[in-house]
């Protein structure tokens, strides 16, 4: 008899060694099947246009997104305004108050779109699709959120626009009306997470819309975008003062118009208010998202 | 290998148990039937395979891959289309399918290339520039099932894939998937339909109440309910429990009662002839009139009605459940 390995040893030796094999083949099989930071943007930038040109197709998403905004302008440039006392204004007129608010009350409405977008995708069997293929798992989210931050953009820019054709001016230099333009818009990227959320969560595209709308409405009157908070009552005050919408409006205003307006701290204000969200509505709604129902 | 395998998988919604360890395995290149009620786990275990759900324990493999523990490596070799259509209804049918051939990571030309296949296979290539919102129920059910191919996928899975579609545009869909098993891909098809499940299924399982009670290929289920069935109509409605009675004493067994059809149904295992005389005796003994008394091949329906208890749905009077239409070919002549 020989020294080598007996018949059983030979064969336990090999089985090992294939199911070795197997288990490397399984690893770089699944590695090469993970959806990586690239695939990622990929992804998000298919998803990203469907949504876009969902809002290019349907004229109730495009007159409500841009359309709205520029008559809630005009409603309160011209009806409301009148009778607001430009001396209680830390502004030289209404119209320069009130546009750095009036963008960020226009791209908070429009964020309830991602709640309902989203809620609609889930009844459908939409989400359940791109859930069942082989995409990354953060691009759904991350594609909606990208056309709201398109949107938004967008929305920003047009009502600018519009507030030039009414005597709105920047007086703070270019830098600063940048700032104002991305203030806003980060902080409306960060709401479409929460709405993100929502819209996951929610029972139907219409308690989405619901549930959006009723807070979203009193948190955006109850805020210093449409006049100065010392005009309202003490407590309402004391809500508007530690309301994000006033932070945010704030922060674009004074970054707008600059003297005598504060705007260092109103900016840090907000700043801290569009990090605190995103780090908390990130991670829940991508959560949500993965665990399905 | 398995295409399907699953082992003991249960699944509970709060209080509701959908999944109450379920196992199967499905062999490579077959059409497998989950046949069942509503609400009996169907979709429930189509969802865990396509990784869409967890189950509360219990494994899952597709190929041999784990949906728990591999799901990236499943959702490649995968097709899925729904109960309701997952098509976006603003886009056109071509961006839907170049949208999934891309979520596919196929190349733009390679997704382009598949997408027009598709469109032309399945006769929509008219209506591709369409927007979706514009196609008819059969034409979305179309659209759907040719997402789900953008990949070529090896196991294929049809969650009631004809529910709520005319006869015609049923036809026409089983007719692709006939085709689709042809070119050797599996499909776990899920069905409230019998006619469904005979038509294109090799094997089925009928599921109720989260669990398989029953699995074998359509004609060992067939078989399993005994050679043949004892069939009888009673003409008085009122006297269908006295009928009843005597088929279970004359018959041993217990007979399947449709109230409205005034029919009574039971296994007839051997000896069907003398037993149709001896039924026919009783109820002549008993004052009780039939106006049809025989002996037929069992259906699936009389599988599911055995197992179940319950009617199975037809196609037909979806829209009008408890309206079952008069089979055809039944004699009236009083016995």
């Amino acid at each position: 008899m020989s020294d080598g390995p007996t018949y059983a040893e030979t064969c336990r030796g090999s089985l090992a060694r294939q199911a070795a094999e197997a288990a490397a083949e399984r690893r770089s099989l699944l590695e090469e099947a993970r959806c990586g930071i690239s695939c990622a943007f990929g992804d998000s930038r298919v998803v990203a246009k469907r949504y876009l040109l969902h809002y290019l197709r349907q004229p109730r998403l495009l007159v409500f997104s841009t359309i709205q905004p520029v008559m809630f302008v005009l409603l309160f440039r011209y009806v409301f305004g009148g009778a607001i006392d430009a001396r209680a204004l830390p502004s030289a007129d209404y119209v320069s108050f009130l546009l750095p608010g009036i963008l960020v009350q226009a791209t908070t409405f429009g964020a309830t779109n991602t709640a309902v977008g989203i809620s609609e995708d889930l009844r459908t069997g939409v989400i359940d699709r791109f859930r069942s293929l082989p995409m990354s798992r953060v691009a759904v989210l991350a594609g909606r959120t990208l056309s709201d931050l398109v949107r938004n953009t967008f929305v920003v820019l047009l009502m600018t626009a519009v507030g030039y054709a009414l005597g709105f001016r920047f007086q703070n230099g270019i830098i600063a009306a940048v700032g104002t333009l991305l203030i806003v818009i980060m902080f409306s990227y960060a709401l479409s997470w929460i709405y993100a959320f929502v819209g996951l969560t929610a029972k139907g595209a219409e308690t989405a819309q619901t549930a959006s709308f009723v807070v979203t409405f009193p948190i955006v009157f109850a805020s210093s975008v449409f006049v100065p908070v010392d005009t309202f009552p003490s407590w309402l005050q004391t809500v508007a003062e530690y309301n994000p919408i006033t932070k945010v409006a704030d922060a674009a205003r004074g970054l707008a118009l600059g003297d005598p307006l504060p705007w260092l701290q109103p900016v840090l204000w907000a700043m801290a208010w569009i990090v605190g969200i995103a780090a908390i509505f990130v991670p829940l709604a991508l959560w949500r998202f993965r665990r399905g129902d | 290998m398995d295409a399907i395998h699953i082992q003991d998988l249960e699944k509970t919604y709060g209080d509701t148990v959908a999944l109450a360890g379920i196992d199967l395995a499905i062999p490579e290149g077959i059409v497998y039937g989950l046949l069942g009620p509503n609400g009996a786990g169907k979709t429930t275990v189509v969802r865990i395979l396509a990784t869409l759900l967890k189950p509360d324990s219990g494994r899952a493999e597709v190929l041999g891959f784990d949906v728990l523990r591999e799901p990236e490596l499943v959702r490649r070799i995968i097709g899925l289309a729904g109960q309701f259509a997952a098509v976006d209804e603003i886009l056109t049918g071509r961006e839907n399918l170049e949208m999934v051939g891309r979520l596919y990571h196929l190349s733009a030309g390679e997704a382009r290339r598949r997408t027009v296949d598709l469109l032309e296979r399945f006769d929509l290539i008219a209506a591709a520039d369409r927007a979706v919102k514009t196609y008819s129920g059969g034409m979305r059910r179309r659209l759907d099932l040719a997402a789900s191919l953008l990949n070529r996928p090896a196991v294929l899975f049809l969650d009631e894939p004809t529910t709520g579609l005319d006869p015609r545009s049923r036809l026409g869909l089983w007719d692709i998937i006939n085709d689709l098993v042809r070119e050797g891909t599996t499909l776990l098809l899920t069905t409230q339909y019998l006619e469904e499940a005979d038509r294109l299924c090799q094997r089925l399982a009928v599921i109720d109440e989260g669990a398989v009670i029953e699995e074998g290929t359509t004609d060992e289920l067939k078989t399993r309910m005994g050679g043949s069935v004892l069939e009888m109509r009673v003409a008085d409605g009122d006297r269908l429990a006295d009928a009843a009675g005597i088929v279970e004493r004359v018959a041993r067994s217990t007979p399947q009662v449709d109230r409205e059809l005034g029919r009574l149904t039971a296994p007839a295992e051997r000896d069907g002839v003398s037993l149709v005389v001896r039924t026919a005796e009783a109820f002549d003994e008993a004052g009780v009139d039939v106006t049809d008394l025989g002996l037929r091949r069992p259906t699936l329906d009389d599988v599911f009605l055995n197992l179940t208890g319950r009617k199975p749905m037809q196609p037909e009077d979806e829209e009008t459940p408890g309206d079952a239409p008069e089979p055809a070919g039944v004699g009236e002549g009083r016995s």
